[in-house]
């Protein structure tokens, strides 16, 4: 059964208080190179039978719709995976 | 005068909200998520809690419940609804106010009795504050960073959509423009962070300049929206 990957990220533009809270955590354990963390969010969604244009059009309505909110976040991916 | 209080699955301050409006002089109407009923009340409270845990993102998934659609469509029309806390966490998620609410600046849970400074006091619910009115109300929550793009805070102060600031020289959160509270163009949406139930009987609420836990500044809320039904009727 293919499943459906969607990645959510915070908007670039926003503060992202838990990418800020591990960048801080990352300097104090001396990893200094990394001038910035974002953390976003994977959704994996199982179909049955095929992943086709009409299952994927689904995944782009839901994923704009519910699994992201486009005031605070993009979809950055729409990935189908085996 | 009828107000109902929904409770989802993890709604916390439901019997609070309740015993606010009771203490206000109203009816509190228990309403059900699952429910596709209003069941006629005059004025709806979205309670504080962790509703579905605030998985996926806070207020999301209940913003999506059965009574929402009844919600969104009586907001259309003009009946008062305050979100609260999580509440106002499902107003924007429903759309019915604009940005958006993420995790505190300093990721940290908050427990304070909070100044707000009243911005707009011609809505449904604020109408009883004076315009700059300061007030306490405590607050207590993890997902109170108010946040909007640049082009809709624009909007938002031009509208003259902020209903409460938080003011006395703290920003609990990090929210853009110290914004608490807001409300729709209409006046009859207002969402807040902080708990106005938990502000409404001497003995019980925050503490004040004046004495301990005398706070009572959140009766004026549910007064409010009670006097402005009774000249509508």
């Amino acid at each position: 059964m293919p499943t459906i990957v969607v990645d959510v990220m915070p908007k670039a533009e926003l503060l992202d208080p838990q990418g800020k809270a591990v960048a801080g955590a990352l300097a104090r354990q001396g990893s200094t190179r990394f001038t910035d963390v974002r953390i976003g969010k994977r959704f994996e969604l199982t179909v049955e039978g095929p992943a086709d244009e009409a299952v994927l059009a689904e995944v782009r309505e839901i994923a704009a719709n519910l699994l992201s909110n486009d005031v605070i976040e993009d979809v950055v991916a729409i990935t189908v995976v085996d | 005068m009828r107000i109902g209080v929904v409770t989802f699955p993890g709604s916390l301050d439901d019997r609070d909200a309740q015993r606010a409006a009771r203490i206000a002089g109203a009816e509190a109407v228990p309403l059900w998520h699952g429910d596709h009923d209003l069941q006629g009340v005059d004025a709806v409270v979205l309670p504080g809690g962790f509703s579905y845990g605030d998985y996926l993102r806070a207020g999301a998934i209940a913003a999506r419940a059965a009574i929402m659609t009844e919600i969104v469509e009586a907001a259309g029309r003009g009946l008062p609804v305050l979100g609260i806390c999580n509440g106002f966490q499902m107003l924007v998620e429903a759309h019915l106010l604009p940005g958006g609410l993420i995790r505190n600046a300093h990721q940290q849970f908050i427990r304070r009795d909070q100044v707000l400074r009243v911005e707009n006091n011609s809505t449904a619910w604020t109408h009883g504050f004076e315009a700059g009115q300061e007030i306490v109300i405590p607050m207590k929550n993890a997902d109170g960073n108010f946040i909007a793009d640049d082009e809709t805070l624009k909007r938002i102060e031009g509208e003259g959509l902020v209903a409460f600031r938080y003011a006395g020289g703290v920003n609990p959160n990090g929210s853009l423009d110290d914004i608490a509270g807001l409300t729709n163009a209409r006046g009859n949406v207002v969402g807040l962070m902080p708990h106005p139930e938990h502000a409404v009987e001497a003995g019980f609420g925050p503490d004040t300049d004046a004495a301990m836990k005398s706070g009572v500044d959140g009766l004026v809320m549910f007064r409010s929206v009670i006097e402005r039904a009774l000249q509508t009727a």
